[in-house]
């Protein structure tokens, strides 16, 4: 055990934050599901029967069938079933699988890029610079968020660039405050003082030695972020005010099916439910070990 | 001091830095003044909160709020450091006046190896490619006697000891040749075999290079053996002043004179520890006159009067009752 932490001990932070990573069976878990989902994901059209997308390849004749009912045109069975208009729900599941993981993670590098740029700048200029973008932090934060994404939505209109935008609005006020309370406790460290005394320009102090040191708390917030983005994604596309019915997303063909749920026609929202349910859990999984992994306190 | 024209490598006077606490303002640094020559050492020495830190940190220029420099001058090679706009400050920050901290651990970025610590320090003053800057870094770590210079530099701070760590910091500093380096209690955090090794390469490197060194401590003994003048620090004042033998083998302030009595080596073997009585006065409070009076075994009602000026011989002392007294057991 002491051994392979030495060895561990000489490669980077990192490789050993990899490694406690490895420790956790579920977690473990969690990121081969993710993977699989991701690769799935990239993959959508290799690797499914349909373009859902493609109005032409959908047979309306073929719509609300049972799951492993053979196409009447195609040379191919439903194994997921139909769903209103007629689409494979195999295809649409891993193509809205495409659809929810680009605006979650999309929305959450950008938030996070920019919530980490106004933290680090409200903790290095204090003052008033600072107060002015923590009050507006706290607005942002204490509006219930579906209100307000429903409001930026309505004036905006839908489409996938709108729903990243309107997540970016929403979710950069996370990052920042921690990325501001972070920077706050980093700026006191004697490194920065060292640095400083080197003579080192202070926009190179706050980008190479002090947001270095925030990285680990706001990648945990980014990889907890990625799943609330995707299922806000999925409650506005269910609420109508996601991406287009053309190209639905997981939230928007639960909704599809939501209608059918009392006839008994359970698999239109069941199985893109189901997928949804196990991104999410599984970014949850891996946010919560990356957690544990980065948090100094819980170290053994 | 000597009758060479040569301009000091630092000249301090009247400075002082002041701590803008709601509590009140504290006269952290209260007028002090000192010289020191190219290649000199001088040891700062004081209790904690004697103000030697923020000393070494006004001359930087790295007093932070509510710390504010309010007076005085920090004359460096005859240019007044107070009146440089920040960004000509920065130049010389690091290139031509060094800081060593006490904290070898909390000193070098824990998230950073020490190549791309030592790469930035060198591109914060000089223009040069990475592959030139890793061999100054080469040539720094080399210089301070750290063996294979190659592999430490491609660790993290975590995987280096203390002293190792240590040496690391004072490579950076040395990085630019900086005419003055301000180290601030850089060995008390080391054990003594180290803090010798550390001592003595410092001590051999001024000697060399005409360096000239402020050495920041509370302890007597590391600077006695490293310093040719030491200045005596209380309650944000200097109190005395002079050539470590002056300051050492004669000393005229009754708070020196209890420093060096309390030193474990001073007191006969067996025999109950001597100190000074009492605590350092709280700077939101002073006493009227001399700030050591109330701890004072030899103070008179001049001494809660007044506070005595520091006298202008070469052997500086801020007492009025000045000399070798035993002081009362």
């Amino acid at each position: 055990m002491s051994r392979a932490n030495k060895t561990f001990d000489e490669r980077s932070i990192w490789w050993r934050v990899g490694a406690d990573f490895l420790q956790s069976r579920v977690a473990v878990a969690g990121l081969v599901v993710l993977g699989l989902i991701v690769l799935a994901a990239l993959a959508a059209p290799w690797i499914t029967p349909q373009n859902p997308y493609d109005l032409m390849q959908l047979d309306v004749l073929d719509a609300r069938l049972h799951p492993g009912t053979p196409s009447s045109s195609a040379g191919y069975t439903y194994w997921l079933g139909t769903d209103g208009q007629g689409r494979d729900l195999y295809s649409a599941i891993v193509y809205g699988l495409r659809i929810s993981l680009l605006v979650g993670v999309g929305s959450a590098l950008i938030a996070a890029v920019l919530g980490t740029l106004v933290g680090l700048l409200a903790a290095y200029a204090g003052g008033k610079v600072d107060a002015l973008l923590m009050r507006l932090v706290d607005l942002l934060l204490s509006f219930p968020t579906i209100l307000m994404a429903l409001m930026i939505l309505a004036y905006m209109g839908k489409g996938v660039g709108n729903v990243v935008l309107t997540l970016v609005l929403l979710e950069w006020a996370y990052y920042a405050r921690t990325a501001r309370g972070q920077a706050l406790v980093e700026t006191r460290r004697e490194y920065v003082d060292a640095a400083r005394g080197q003579g080192i320009p202070p926009w190179r102090i706050l980008t190479g030695h002090i947001l270095p040191n925030c990285l680990p708390p706001l990648l945990v917030i980014g990889a907890l972020q990625v799943a609330r983005a995707i299922t806000l994604e999925a409650t506005l596309s269910f609420l109508g005010l996601g991406v287009p019915i053309t190209e639905p997303s997981l939230g928007l063909l639960i909704s599809n099916g939501y209608q059918y749920l009392l006839s008994n026609e359970y698999w239109i929202s069941f199985f893109p439910g189901l997928a949804l349910l196990a991104t999410i859990v599984a970014i949850n999984l891996v946010g919560d070990q990356l957690r544990d992994v980065l948090n100094p306190r819980l170290q053994k | 001091m000597t009758s060479a024209p040569e301009i000091p490598t630092l000249e301090v006077r009247d400075l002082q830095t002041r701590f803008h606490t709601r509590a009140g303002v504290l006269p952290v640094v209260n007028k002090v003044s000192f010289t020191l020559g190219r290649g000199k050492v001088l040891g700062l020495v004081g209790e904690s909160g004697s103000g030697k830190s923020v000393t070494g940190f006004s001359i930087m220029g790295l007093v932070d709020a509510p710390g504010r420099i309010e007076g005085g001058q920090v004359l460096f090679q005859g240019r007044d450091l107070l009146r440089l706009a920040e960004p000509e400050r920065r130049a010389l920050r690091g290139a031509r006046i060094a800081m060593i901290f006490q904290d070898p651990m909390a000193t070098l970025n824990p998230v950073l190896r020490i190549d791309a610590q030592m790469v930035e320090a060198v591109h914060a003053h000089a223009r040069v490619t990475r592959a030139e800057a890793l061999e100054r870094a080469r040539q720094a770590l080399a210089l301070m006697g750290i063996p294979s210079p190659e592999e430490r530099l491609k660790a993290y701070p975590h995987q280096l000891s203390g002293g190792m760590r240590q040496r690391v910091a004072i490579a950076i500093a040395l990085l630019h040749g900086p005419e003055l380096i301000i180290a601030d209690e850089p060995t008390t955090a080391l054990d003594v075999t180290i803090q010798a090794q550390i001592l003595s390469e410092m001590q051999k490197l001024t000697r060399e290079r005409g360096t000239s060194l402020i050495w920041i401590s509370h302890d007597l003994s590391v600077v006695a053996g490293l310093a040719d003048e030491i200045a005596v620090m209380y309650a944000g004042r200097i109190v005395e002043h002079g050539t470590v033998d002056q300051v050492l083998d004669d000393p005229q302030h009754p708070y020196t004179q209890g420093l060096i009595a309390s030193l474990p080596s001073a007191n006969a073997r067996g025999a109950r520890l001597r100190q000074i009585p009492g605590m350092a006065p709280n700077l939101l409070a002073m006493p009227s006159g001399c700030a050591f009076a109330p701890r004072c075994a030899r103070a008179s009602a001049a001494c809660g009067a007044a506070m005595p000026e520091l006298s202008d011989a070469a052997h500086r002392v801020r007492c009025f009752h000045p000399g070798r007294v035993e002081l009362a057991a």
